[in-house]
């Protein structure tokens, strides 16, 4: 259900772009997911397909990138993977006062591949109606 | 021509971006947003009854916004304390978004609300992506949802400003470990503060409402360690432009956000939302809450 109003925000902002950029069919999509931003890319995936039906992006491939969450204390070096369930308090002084998050909420399109140029460019499938 | 396009939105950037104008336009009118998140069943209705009720009592002007998926009963429970009230049928959406609130605010919210309670729809995974704008993010758990609940849900658990433990009259026949709770808390949410309460026996009664005014009064919400990932790439705007790279037999691409939203009707409040606002430089990702205040 979460991955679906996701996905469907993909689909969206995907959709616009392509719009713009004057392309006819989306063939692959980017993402990049954070341990942290509380999306199962499985279940992503799956719902990405469904909300791809009857759009530019109609059969477009996801690919994920996945983020290991990361943070760092401002009194202790180094830094640590924070783990899932996220572990961020520093495991050097304990404290948090000072714990940055590095990475790891990252919900982002990172690049899109699609077919533009003149109607009638070779592609997969005649153009059907957007255009 | 197949060709990669660098897009580098983030996935929930309009949401966030909505919520971000939102929260400017209520603060400024000196209205005080307090979203409430917890699973169906932990008594959100219930201590927002008792509030609510307390605030009237006090002469606090507060509203509260109850979404639900299908039933209005808990606007009905609400709006006996006499307050403003309003459900919002998410008609099978798992949370509510900041347009959507927007939307609903217009023309209903009283000008003069200094506190308006959201009542989230009940779920702790999807409502926690959705910035509403608001300046008090609460998380709730019952005594009776097990200890490990923010370990569970760390990213509900690990965004909140302020954790309620609520139905503590039956703590003690569902063994409740109070200190269990607390840590696993704190290792998602280093500093949150959280809250015991019964609307049933009273406990703690009093407190969410004293936070919410505390935080209107400019007093500042816990900033989450979830809540403050620096971004080391400064990429632009969240809603991105596409740069064409794969060859450049250059059309103007991209830009597709500024003029041609017409289908845009999400975005409930237009005026303002000028695209050089503030964000262009921090609203990437998922938007932080502690960036609220
Ligand atoms: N024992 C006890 N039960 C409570 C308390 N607060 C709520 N409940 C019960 O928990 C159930 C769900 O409460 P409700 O407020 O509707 O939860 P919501 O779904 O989070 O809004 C109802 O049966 C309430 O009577 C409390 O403080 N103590
Ligand atoms: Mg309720
Ligand atoms: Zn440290």
């Amino acid at each position: 259900m979460h991955e679906m109003s996701i996905a469907m925000a993909v689909v969206g902002q995907v959709e616009e772009a392509a719009r713009a950029g004057g392309a006819h069919a989306v063939t692959s999509v980017r993402l990049q997911v954070g341990e942290l931003a509380g999306v199962v890319p499985d279940a992503l995936a799956f719902c990405f397909e469904l909300a791809c039906a009857g759009t530019v992006l109609e059969g477009a491939e996801l690919v994920t990138e996945s983020v290991t969450a990361r943070a760092r204390c401002g009194s202790c070096p180094g830094t640590w993977a924070v783990g899932m369930p996220p572990e961020l308090c520093c495991p050097g002084c304990g404290r948090a006062t000072d714990v940055e998050l590095l990475s790891g909420r990252e919900l982002e399109i990172l690049s899109v591949r699609w077919e533009d140029g003149p109607a009638g460019a070779p592609t997969r499938e005649p153009i059907p109606e957007e255009a | 021509m197949c060709r990669v396009v660098d897009l580098r939105q983030a996935v929930l950037a309009k949401n966030d971006e909505a919520a971000q104008v939102l929260r400017t336009e209520l603060t400024a009118r000196g209205t005080t947003v307090v979203n409430l998140l917890s699973s169906p069943g932990s008594g959100k209705t219930a201590l927002l009854e008792r509030e609510l009720l307390l605030a009237r009592e006090r002469g606090v002007a507060v509203a509260a916004l109850t979404a639900d998926l299908a039933t209005e009963n808990d606007a009905l429970r609400l709006a006996r304390s006499g307050v403003p009230v309003k459900q919002v049928l998410t008609d099978g959406l798992c949370h509510l978004e900041a347009a959507m609130l927007g939307r609903h605010l217009d023309g209903w919210l009283p000008g003069d609300t200094r506190l308006l309670f959201v009542e989230n729809v009940g779920n702790l995974v999807c409502p926690a992506g959705y910035d509403l704008g608001e300046s008090l993010r609460v998380v709730l758990a019952s005594v009776t949802e097990g200890e490990d609940k923010p370990l569970k849900y760390p990213t509900a658990f690990g965004l909140a400003q302020l954790v309620v433990v609520t139905k503590t009259d039956i703590a003690r026949a569902v063994e409740f470990d109070e200190a269990a709770f607390r840590a696993n808390v704190e290792q998602v949410n280093p500093g949150v503060e959280v809250v015991l309460t019964s609307a049933r026996a009273g406990e703690g009664l009093g407190v969410l409402l004293d936070r919410a005014l505390a935080v209107g009064a400019g007093g500042g919400a816990h900033a989450p360690v979830m809540a403050r990932q620096q971004h080391a790439e400064a990429h632009g705007h969240g809603h991105g432009h596409g740069h064409a790279h794969a060859d450049a037999h250059g059309h103007s691409h991209g830009h597709g956000h500024d003029h041609d939203h017409d289908d845009d009707h999400d975005h409930a409040r237009d005026e303002g939302h000028d695209h050089d606002h503030d964000g262009d430089h921090e609203h990437p990702h998922v938007q932080t809450v502690a960036q609220t205040r």
